[in-house]
């Protein structure tokens, strides 16, 4: 038998020109052709976005985006993340943003916040919020569990996070740069719901005098609705030591509905962006006087504290 | 202490030093004479090769013959790969650089010290800053393989240059080559067809190209800069891009598999990858290589990125070529837009 036959044979047997049983690419194409002319009847235009899409999609797949030297990828944070966390800022924790006047437009800044949530949502809305006023990234500076564990090590580094230490610190803000600071760290985080609002021990004032190091105005930032998102009603500190986790939490969901329990309350939030404390003005070697840096440490964390109590006072109720 | 007369490089039978050593005797004003216990595999120019093994004592003898004022040593091994074993490394390695300097210590000739150092003292991990400085301590120091070796060697540079003042003693830590045709592990792994990579992290990968590398070497043996300095390009480029850029498809590895998979790539002749470099390729590593500029006004030419795509132009296509996903979205596109294609 010649390959011309075998070929010949392999054919199916129906009339030419008759459709096949099931050609799913055809399907598919029709499918789209109709999908594609009722979203035009409805007035959507829908080729736009999708040649956006595939242009996005290209540079993508080709690497062909650039990231800075702390792995910070613009494209990625403006196109994906901040898309994805706007509607969890805007609709349900409907954040309302005060004092955006007092962040520079332009030059560094640190930005000082509490913390708190169980997990630091609070950090990725203050990013949503900042960015859609301001068109300013905010670095964040995390804590090395972050960097040690997958997934958010990578997610962290993609959208600006760094890890909070002196020298990265003094390296964002000397390249203009808007950088957030959550002193309390996993203390504020991981702190029983009946603390909450009670700002905890303000690490050593390492962010203060890198501040001051660079001259950059502080910023205190305070954030109401964080600490009802997971109520931490319990720690379990046996797990917690088990699994390398600083704190293992027990919330009204969470651990008894599973992946339920990652399912934030739709608390109301303010946030409250505080007057800047200037830092140019302090003597040169203020950085390294520690007198001077527990002074304006202090200053920071009551000025969060009295906006705290403050704004507590000015909310009708905690959800709504 | 004026110009460098006679020049001694060991490891000439390798890639970078040889190119070094070229460069550096077609100025013409120099004499250079390349070591290496493995006969040339690259066009040398005007070097003076002598065959001679850098642990053996006779190295005193090239050194002292022929009055010796500056060592370049660059015979320092990445990888066990054709030495052998980790034994033989560690001895050309740790073994080696002492009995060089041994000799050094005895040549009143010896007037320099250039050590090529690498990245690799700095260990990788979680707690890292994002740019190590020369001065920053490592958070997490190599345990093993070549990072180690590469600190000890720096240390018994250190004790050199302690008992010999009056030598000038460079160190140089290297980023990893990269640029058209290196061949290093870095460089095969990237090349894989399926690039197993640790699962969740993205490691930032810092390169130096060739040309860098040797303008570098070059300025440091010219001009008397005592001290030790990073050398790499500024940026990064993350692990995920340069796979996109090779068009290599990723695949995850669970950080407590890799060492295992990376024994058994060993065992089937693939790839050698020490732990030290898993550690590297999950959290990455950056260096701050602003010193070099300021104190010799040094600046490489290539970024890391141009470095790579210069790597990228000249590797096979991978799976995920350019032109391969162009084809593909088109046809996404066509597909979704019927009306366009009309």
């Amino acid at each position: 038998m010649s390959g011309a036959e075998i070929i010949q044979s392999a054919q199916p047997r129906r009339p030419p020109g008759a459709p096949s049983t099931f050609d799913f690419a055809r399907l598919l194409e029709e499918f789209v052709a109709m999908a594609s002319q009722t979203l035009t009847e409805f007035g959507v235009d829908w080729e736009e976005p999708l040649n956006d899409a595939v242009a996005f999609l290209r540079s993508r797949l080709h690497g062909s985006y650039s990231v800075d030297e702390f792995g910070f990828d613009p494209e990625f944070t403006t196109r994906v993340f901040l898309p994805l966390l706007r509607p969890l800022a805007q609709s349900w924790f409907r954040v309302e943003v005060r004092g955006m006047e007092n962040v520079p437009e332009t030059g560094s800044a640190l930005l000082v916040s509490n913390h708190a949530g169980t997990l630091p949502l609070d950090g990725m809305v203050l990013q949503t919020v900042v960015y859609d006023e301001l068109a300013r990234h905010v670095r964040l500076l995390a804590a090395d569990l972050i960097f040690a564990t997958p997934f958010t090590s990578d997610l962290a580094r993609k959208t600006g996070s760094t890890l909070a230490c002196q020298q990265d610190a003094e390296r964002l803000l000397a390249a203009d740069q808007l950088v957030a600071v959550f002193p309390e760290g996993f203390k504020g985080l991981g702190k029983p719901y009946t603390d909450r609002y009670r700002l905890q021990r303000f690490g050593r004032g390492g962010f203060v005098s890198a501040a001051i190091r660079a001259q950059v105005p502080i910023n205190p930032i305070s954030i109401v609705g964080s600490e009802e998102i997971y109520p931490l009603i319990s720690n379990l500190p046996v797990l917690a030591r088990a699994l390398g986790l600083p704190y293992f939490p027990v919330t009204p969901l969470f651990p008894w509905f599973g992946a339920l329990g990652f399912i934030p309350l739709p608390s109301k939030w303010i946030i409250q962006f505080g007057e800047a404390i200037a830092t140019d003005e302090l003597p040169p070697g203020a950085a390294d006087d520690p007198m001077v840096v527990f002074n304006v440490t202090n200053q920071v964390r009551e000025t969060i504290q009295h906006t705290l109590y403050s704004l507590l006072m000015q909310r009708r109720s905690t959800f709504f | 202490m004026g110009m460098a007369q006679v020049v001694l490089v060991t490891g000439v039978s390798r890639d970078l030093s040889a190119r070094f050593a070229r460069a550096l005797a077609a100025e013409g004003d120099i004499d250079v004479i390349g070591v290496d216990v493995a006969p040339p595999r690259h066009e040398l120019g005007a070097v003076n090769f002598v065959r001679a093994d850098i642990r053996n004592p006779a190295i005193s003898k090239v050194i002292l013959g022929s009055q010796v004022d500056t060592v370049v040593h660059m015979a320092t091994l990445a990888t066990p790969g054709s030495a052998g074993g980790r034994s033989t490394m560690k001895e050309i390695n740790v073994v080696g650089t002492m009995q060089l300097l041994a000799s050094c210590q005895r040549a009143e000739s010896v007037r320099k010290l250039v050590l090529q150092s690498s990245a690799a003292v700095y260990g990788a991990s979680p707690r890292d800053p994002v740019k190590y400085t020369e001065e920053t301590p490592p958070q997490a120091p190599p345990q093993t393989g070549f990072g180690k070796d590469s600190v000890e060697i720096e240390t018994y540079l250190r004790g050199l240059a302690r008992r010999r003042p009056d030598v000038v003693v460079t160190t140089l830590r290297l980023a990893h080559l990269m640029g058209a045709g290196v061949d290093s592990e870095i460089a095969r792994y990237l090349s894989l067809p399926v690039v197993p990579k640790v699962l969740g992290f993205d490691a930032r990968l810092q390169f130096l190209h060739p040309v860098d590398a040797v303008e570098a070497l070059l300025t440091v043996t010219r001009s008397d800069v005592p001290g030790t300095f990073n050398v790499g390009a500024d940026d990064v480029v993350p692990l995920s891009q340069a796979l996109r850029m090779m068009g290599r498809p990723p695949i995850g590895v669970p950080k407590r598999l890799a060492p295992a998979l990376a024994g058994v790539a060993r065992h089937a002749g693939l790839l050698e990858f020490p732990p030290d470099q898993i550690d590297a390729l999950t959290y990455g590593r950056g260096m701050d290589c602003s010193r070099i500029a300021e104190v010799t006004g040094f600046r490489p030419r290539y970024s890391s990125r141009q470095a790579l795509e210069e790597f990228v132009a000249l590797a096979q296509p991978g799976l995920l070529a350019e032109q391969r996903v162009d084809r593909a979205l088109d046809s996404l596109a066509s597909l979704l837009a019927p009306q366009a294609r009309r």
